[in-house]
């Protein structure tokens, strides 16, 4: 039990001390991605292996005046998910992707001989070739600037210990012992941070206004409830380094008066509530949590609440209806949250990731937060980036950067050499950017003018096989079932705008359709009560703000140009490729394809039935579908 | 405009506006003479924001809803841009696609709001699809419940669960498949539900409407065979009128005769009467009740939603409720039984129909105890809505129609009946009687008019109290009105924290004149004007005590004897019963297509389920299966036998309720009560 900061300083010097004695130590990812993946299994053969060569040790050997060794110790998310299982060395950086237990014995040869790493394992570029060794150096990495993820995939999110070690629950220490909380807020509200749930918000401003908010009982919620398909930026943090998170809410907690916080976190993320759970109760045992942190006389209890995956519970004073127990729905602000909140308290509602930036800003002060990112928007922010792009995963950069860097810097260009024909920032709430985008800095504001938005931080690269009105159904599928239902505009808008698409797309659009979808997406975006409703339009408006003729070519000329669209497609015969075997004719079900043998066949259209069956057997790719 | 100014004025459409307190812009703009649009603010319910048509737009704020954003100096308001009004009309047009548009035989023809505001928007052309699916209407209750109507406001969520204390609607599913539905999609009539109206009073549209039966009034009027009466309740008379241009609260008692006597009734008398012969009755209980110091505080009963409200939720308080019937009930009763036999008539050759101003009195002449082989005591029950209705339907011009006074015997009243339309009258009535025959001499009884008024207990506030004392005790009476104030009176009572001798409950915020078989009435206003018309009409009362009534008296004298009798006793009195548990469905495990067969039903509710039910199923069916009877056993799961008291886990053999079959008594139970009763002899024995 740490009673003093004092004591937590000793702590950590110790423990660094104990560290020293790692010879070398092997993090296996045991993220959501690479555990799927069999991670699991990995560690433990690598375990077995370094014991088989009697070098294996743990924290508590280390501490017990053992010879030195190497630790195993899973890690959280490296982010690299689509190369899992990752396994990690340290000092070296060496990175291990897609290892598979049978690599262990090679692994650990390698290692404990000093040898080269195993070199099958490292990651070779996809295009050059060249294989990079340290994790660092590879493209992907190169790029990025982690901040909030800076501890994930090299700790132990399990143990408290190496996050002490590491300056942990430092920062709630300074402010307990040498901040008033106004200065809290004034050093958050000088870095500039914003809030990293989508909305932008100043996070200072909101911390001071629940400060001066007077009642007898106040909140600190953390917002774990991340919903957009594809984005786990909040599951990586929350897995891979909860304490940080913890660290950050107990700082809030003195920054605004609260004495108990809540992680409202999905129950479909079964680690991360593992994890945090078990964090709350180290971080209790070590007194970092509980009554009376530290001496300071502040106390501070957090709850785990878990949430049954509603996306809307995502949307601030939905989530509190939530864990009030009542249906996930959200209601009219004002009065916001600050005011009143959680059971009608004054209650401070931030992100995952903007609690995981709070403790080094405060170790190390505002200014250094500035250094990254832009003015109106510093510092870094994580995105899940994923489509078509060559490498796909969880990435921070400095706010500002373009979108160009984002996709051919970190992202590797597109797959198979394909032609970049948009970007969906922020989730489905968020829009279709374009090429002329792609010097576009990330930041809230710029992304905002464009008609996306940060969101949640979601990034779907789409090459030019894509159609941008499938793309915009999709999304808007996704929100009408997401809806909560309560206003008017969200649900029954979002359901008419979904039918109009799907005409649309199954080639029954009407002409008159544009004007309606158009009016009716800006009655929904000014109509709607919350901020799911107000950015379900979004897809659409940029799809008919920057696709409008792809658009136009579905319902006035009854063709989809990216040729993605099944009933609008239309299948012809390459005369100059096709052999003339005749195996298309003999698959098509309708009789649609007749010839002679050797010779061009042809597709009738009155006949056909866009089954596509023709396309796949077809050997010397003959067949085009396409528009007509 | 200078910086003094600015701090107390908004501009609303260039026009500016003086901020005074209000706390919403739609608040303000109202008093400013601008009728924003609204189908979901309530002034009586919590702020929801969700239908969306009082947006306006604030300079540098956008749209936002007027409802819940407060006026702040100096903004900029417009109320009718060109963004608000595309929202107002999308609202508008998705609401209609959505919504099954049969306006021309809806029951809120002419009266729905959202017709109304589509009428007001111009809205001429519904440009996306249509409802796509036909769902079954509700029609258990007295309360019909139509989801194709429904426009999600949750007017009706809100009332029921905010002001009713109750909460058996709430929404269900999902996006677009949201519905308003009570638990498990179960029928009205299968929960908690009270019958009182009050979702179908706040309903803008058709999707609550109180069940019309004229078609079974016009039968009974054009039976030849049938004497048919009506009694009128006390609201109605102060109610009717606004159905026919007239104000609220404007006394029309005169109207509502002559017009029931052209429609063809062949008697109209007066409920208020029969509530003479309730306050009698009820005194007396209470007065005995406060002697023997027995099942205090009394809890009036005439209220139907009240006594039901009862019988679900305070189970253990049901011996506190005056066993008196509702003044309808009584009405019923000594016509069929008393004065119809005067008449020398059978109880079924007579016809009554209460015009009342409520929807669970629909329900109370259903229950069974008001039956009398077969027959009830009030055939019919008319809201005041559905006599407008009859009357509109019959080209009776009501405003010229010449006065007509009730039908003797049961047209003598007193004022102490017609308060009892407004919350806080039956108490009053009550303690006039009380106090005139414990404290007054009769000579000196008339000569304070003071003395006739307990007017603290009238009034739209929750709770209202009134001492009285005698002979040295101080009687503690308290009023309240809206099912969910009586739901934290009933918590103080369960707690001993309030200390009361006669607690009056009306289900309906304002009583009786509020209640949902009313003309809809928009806000408080109308039902205080109504409730002022009562106590008006009491005021120019000749006879103001119940004790006074010259026709109750004769029934005493004639047929009843004294208050509390055993005659009064057997068709005045009632008794209720405990609803613990709604009605769930049971889970076929075993079906038996053999003559010789048993029913067993295995209770897994709450309390059995914690003695270890699901168990003693599981052994019952293996019990079944080695024994060789599964085929001869229609065996269930089901929900509460309403055995909880006797101890789980609760088996029913047949008609009987076995206690206690805990998973190491299946053994003996089985052979005594299956093997026996299957005539089987077990392996064992």
């Amino acid at each position: 039990m740490l009673r003093k900061k004092t004591d937590l300083d000793r702590m950590r010097d110790e423990l660094r001390d104990l560290y020293k004695k790692e010879t070398a130590r092997i993090l296996v990812c045991a993220g959501t991605g690479c555990v799927a993946n069999g991670s699991l299994q990995v560690f433990k053969a690598l375990q077995d292996e370094l014991e088989k060569h009697g070098v294996f040790i743990t924290l508590e050997l280390l501490a017990g005046e053992k010879k030195p060794g190497v630790t195993a110790v899973k890690s959280g998310c490296h982010g690299f998910c689509e190369m899992g299982p990752l396994v990690r060395l340290e000092p070296s950086g060496v990175l291990y992707i897609k290892v598979k237990p049978e690599d262990a014995p090679e692994i650990v040869e390698a290692l404990v001989s000093g040898g080269p790493p195993v070199e099958r394992l490292l990651y070779h570029h996809p295009v050059t070739g060249e294989v990079f060794a340290e994790e660092e150096a590879i493209p992907f990495y190169k790029n990025q600037q982690r901040n909030a993820l800076a501890n994930c995939g090299s700790i132990d999110p399990e143990e408290i210990r190496e996050y002490i070690a590491r300056d942990g629950y430092q920062a709630l220490a300074k402010v307990l012992t040498e901040l008033k909380p106004e200065d809290v807020c004034r050093e958050i509200t000088a870095s500039g941070l914003r809030g990293r749930g989508g909305g932008g918000f100043p996070t200072g401003l909101k911390w001071d206004l629940t400060r001066k908010a007077k009642s007898d009982k106040k909140y600190v919620i953390c917002n774990g409830d991340e919903g957009d398909p594809g984005a786990f930026m909040d599951r990586s943090v929350m897995e891979g380094d909860p304490h940080k998170i913890l660290e950050g809410m107990a700082i809030a907690g003195y920054a605004v008066g609260a004495d108990e916080g809540y992680i409202y976190v999905r129950a479909e993320y079964p680690l991360a509530v593992e994890r945090l759970k078990k964090a709350v109760q180290a971080a209790e045992d070590y007194g970092l949590l509980g009554k009376n942190i530290l001496g300071s006389g502040f106390d501070f209890q957090i709850k785990i609440k878990e949430g049954a995956g509603a996306f809307v519970c995502g949307e601030e004073t939905a989530l509190i209806a939530s864990i009030e127990g009542k249906r996930g729905m959200p209601r009219p602000k004002p009065p916001f949250p600050s005011d009143s909140g959680l059971w009608g308290k004054p209650t401070l509602i931030n992100n995952v990731e903007t609690f995981a930036n709070i403790p080094r800003i405060i170790t190390n002060g505002a200014a250094w937060f500035r250094k990254a990112g832009t003015e109106k928007s510093p510092g870094t922010k994580t995105f899940a980036l994923t489509g078509q792009v060559v490498n796909t995963g969880l990435i921070e950069v400095p706010m500002g950067v373009t979108v160009r860097e984002v996709v051919y810097g970190i992202g590797g260009g597109i797959r198979g050499g394909k032609k970049f024909k948009a970007v969906q920032i922020g989730g489905p709430s968020g829009g279709c950017l374009t090429e002329e985008h792609l010097d576009l800095p990330l930041d809230f504001d710029s992304l905002l003018s464009a008609g996306a938005m940060v969101g949640s931080g979601g990034l779907v690269v789409m090459d030019e096989d894509t159609c941008m009105v499938e793309v915009a159904r999709f999304f808007m599928g996704f929100t009408q079932n997401e809806s909560c239902g309560k206003c008017v505009p969200c649900r029954e808008g979002t359901k008419r705008m979904l039918e109009i698409l799907q005409r649309a797309v199954d080639g029954e659009g009407r002409v008159e359709d544009l004007e309606v979808l158009e009016e009716l997406a800006l009655a929904v975006k000014d109509g709607s009560l919350c901020g799911l409703g107000k950015t379900a339009p979004n897809p659409v408006l940029t799809m008919l703000q920057y696709f409008r003729d792809e658009y136009l070519a579905h319902i006035a000329e009854k063709r989809c140009p990216a040729g993605v669209c099944q009933a609008l497609a239309a299948y012809a015969v390459i005369a100059e490729k096709c052999k003339g075997c005749g195996r298309c004719k003999k698959v098509c079900p309708v009789e649609a394809i007749s010839g002679e043998v050797r010779k061009p066949f042809t597709i009738d259209p009155e006949k056909c039935i866009k089954c596509g069956a023709c396309v796949d057997v077809c050997a010397f790719k003959a067949i085009a579908r396409g528009g007509k | 405009m200078n910086a003094a100014e600015r701090n107390n004025f908004v501009l609303i459409d260039q026009q500016r506006i003086e901020v005074n307190g209000e706390k919403s812009i739609l608040e303000l703009a109202r008093k400013a003479g601008i009728d924003i649009p609204t189908f979901c603010y309530h002034s009586e319910l919590s702020l929801y924001g969700a239908c969306r048509m009082c947006v306006v737009e604030i300079e540098g704020r956008g749209v936002v809803t007027s409802c819940s954003t407060p006026p702040v100096p100096g903004m900029k308001i417009l109320t009718n841009s060109p963004r608000v009004q595309r929202v107002r009309r999308t609202v508008l047009e998705l609401l209609l696609a959505n919504h099954d548009r049969d306006c021309t035989t809806c029951d809120k023809n002419g009266r729905c709001k959202l017709q109304e505001l589509a009428d007001r928007f111009g809205v001429r052309k519904i440009r996306f699809g249509e409802r796509d699916e036909k769902l079954p209407l509700d029609e258990s209750a007295p309360v019909v419940r139509d989801p194709n109507k429904c426009i999600l406001c949750g007017d009706c969520v809100r009332m029921c669960e905010e002001v009713q204390g109750i909460g058996v609607l709430d929404f269900v599913n999902r996006g677009s498949r949201v519905m308003v539905a009570p638990a498990f999609n179960k029928k009205l009539q299968d929960v908690e539900c009270v019958n009182c109206g009050q979702c179908s009073a706040v309903c803008p549209t058709g999707a609550l409407v109180v069940k019309s039966e004229i078609d079974k009034a016009w039968a009974a009027l054009h039976d030849e065979e049938k004497l048919v009466v009506a009694q009128v309740a006390p609201a109605v008379r102060v109610a009717l009128g606004e159905e026919f241009g007239l104000p609220p609260g404007e006394i029309v008692t005169g109207k509502v005769v002559a017009a029931l006597k052209r429609l063809g009734f062949d008697k109209v008398f007066d409920t208020c009467m029969a509530a003479d012969l309730t306050v009698m009755e009820e005194t007396a209980e209470f007065l005995n009740r406060i002697k023997k110091g027995e099942n205090l505080p009394q809890f009036t009963s005439c209220c139907p939603a009240w006594v039901k409200y009862a019988e679900h939720n305070a189970a253990d308080l049901l011996k506190n409720l005056s066993t008196c019937r509702s003044p309808q009930q009584i009405f019923g009763s000594v016509v069929k039984r008393h004065w119809a036999k005067k008449l020398g008539k059978k109880p079924e050759e007579v016809f009554v129909i209460s015009i009342m101003p409520c929807s669970a009195k629909k329900f109370e002449a259903a229950r069974p105890e008001f039956s009398v082989n077969g027959v009830r005591d009030v055939d019919l029950v008319l809201t005041t809505q559905e006599l407008a209705r009859m009357i509109r339907e019959s080209g009776l011009l009501f405003d010229q129609l010449e006065v007509e006074a009730f039908d003797m015997p049961f047209g003598l009243t007193t004022g102490a009946g017609v308060i009892f339309g407004a919350t806080g009258g039956v108490a009053e009535a009550v303690l006039r009687t009380a106090h005139s025959l414990l404290t007054c001499k009769p000579a000196d009884e008339y000569a304070n008019d003071g003395l006739f008024n307990f007017e603290t207990v009238r009034g739209f506030e929750g709770l209202k109290e009134a001492v009285l004392e005698v002979d040295g005790l101080e009687v503690k009476v308290a009023v309240v009105h809206g099912l969910g104030n009586a739901k934290r009176l009933l918590a103080e009572v369960k707690e001993g924290k309030a200390n009361y001798h006669l607690i009056e409950v009306m289900a309906c915020p304002g009583g009786c004149v509020g209640g949902a078989g009313q003309p809809v009435a928009t806000g408080g206003e109308a039902k205080k004007k109504r409730a002022q018309g009562l106590y008006s009409a009491d005021k120019l009362s000749q006879l103001r005590k119940a004790h006074d009534n010259p026709a109750v008296a004769r029934l005493y004298e004639q047929w009843l004897k004294k208050p509390n009798s055993s005659e009064a006793h057997k068709t005045l009195h009632t008794s209720y019963q405990m609803r613990g548990r709604i009605t769930g469905e049971e889970i076929t495990l075993l079906t038996s297509k053999q003559e010789n067969k048993i029913n067993l039903a295995v209770c897994v509710g709450t309390c059995c389920y914690l003695k270890g039910s699901y168990d003693t199923l599981k052994k019952l069916m293996e019990k079944a299966e080695s024994e060789g009877v599964g085929d001869r056993i229609n065996l269930h799961a089901t929900f509460c036998l309403e055995n909880c008291e006797k101890g789980g886990p609760s088996v029913r053999v047949d008609d009987t309720v076995v206690s206690g079959v805990t998973p190491d008594k299946v053994e003996s139970f089985f052979t005594e009560n299956i093997l026996g009763k299957l005539k089987i002899p077990a392996e064992s024995q």
